[in-house]
């Protein structure tokens, strides 16, 4: 099954991070295709590389960035959800004067047509949210 | 853009104003038209309040962007459903919506209604023909 992820919460507050990220490990384990992980809303909070949770919690960010090294997973993150929140890449620090950019090791930014792209092209898109 | 065309339907369940999720819904259905998919929205519990009319945010600092709705009949979006029971149990009617319209090609340009009232079981229904549905 040729799969695409959409994840609509911000990481921590809400479990839908959680149980977006367990589905996807699952099934890219079960050997399913997961074609592009689309964070959306505050669901861009999981691309930051300044979050520091407690040693004794789970870290939310560098497990999707583990997550796409092993199984070259695209995780992308909405360019206009992320110009709100402030997660920021080199491209959109330089291009809206910013002095310093925080997206996560495999992550990318880019546009919501990654999303609509993956409703098309994907057999299942599975929303993680409310 | 794309090779094949899919049923899409974007799901609507919150009021406009209180979260981002009514907002940041519109702004993919917007870029989502261009891609040239049967394009649907459904609005439903509090997301019915997303098209009432006379919508007036200036109190709470936060853009008015219901305006936009008027938009989608330009970008072929043209047809959304909204939930009667939802609509009953906040005391509201289509009379409290905004009028919505786009212009039909395949007759003559006549203007028509986006907006059609259905049933919670029709709008079962119509869901259970949908390839994607979005959540927000």
């Amino acid at each position: 099954m040729k799969f695409a992820i959409q994840v609509n919460e911000g990481p921590y507050q809400h479990q839908a991070t959680d149980s977006a990220y367990q589905f996807t490990k699952a099934a890219l384990e079960a050997g399913h295709e997961v074609m592009r992980v689309f964070f959306y809303h505050d669901g861009v909070n999981n691309g930051t590389k300044l979050t520091t949770p407690p040693q004794d919690d789970r870290n939310i960010v560098n497990r999707w960035t583990e997550l796409a090294k092993k199984y070259d997973l695209d995780l992308v993150v909405c360019v206009a959800a992320a110009q709100r929140r402030g997660i920021v890449d080199e491209g959109e620090m330089q291009r809206n004067g910013k002095d310093a950019e925080n997206i996560a090791d495999n992550f990318r930014i880019s546009g919501l047509g990654q999303l609509v792209e993956a409703g098309i092209q994907s057999e299942r898109l599975v929303v993680f949210g409310d | 853009m794309s090779e094949q065309i899919k049923k899409f339907m974007y799901i609507n369940r919150r009021a406009p104003y209180g979260t981002i999720y009514a907002w940041e819904s519109l702004e993919v259905v917007l870029i989502g038209a261009a891609f040239d998919q049967d394009v649907s929205l459904a609005f439903l519990d509090d997301g019915v309040f997303q098209l009432v009319k006379g919508q007036d945010t200036a109190e709470v600092d936060m853009k008015n962007f219901s305006p936009t709705y008027q938009a989608l009949g330009d970008y072929d979006v043209t047809k959304l459903f909204v939930e009667k029971e939802s609509l009953e149990e906040r005391g509201l009617t289509l009379d409290d919506l905004m009028p919505l319209t786009y212009e039909d090609e395949d007759d003559d340009w006549a203007e028509k209604d986006s907006i059609k009232v259905v049933s919670r079981a029709e709008l079962a229904d119509i869901m259970e023909e949908q390839d994607v549905m979005f959540s927000f």
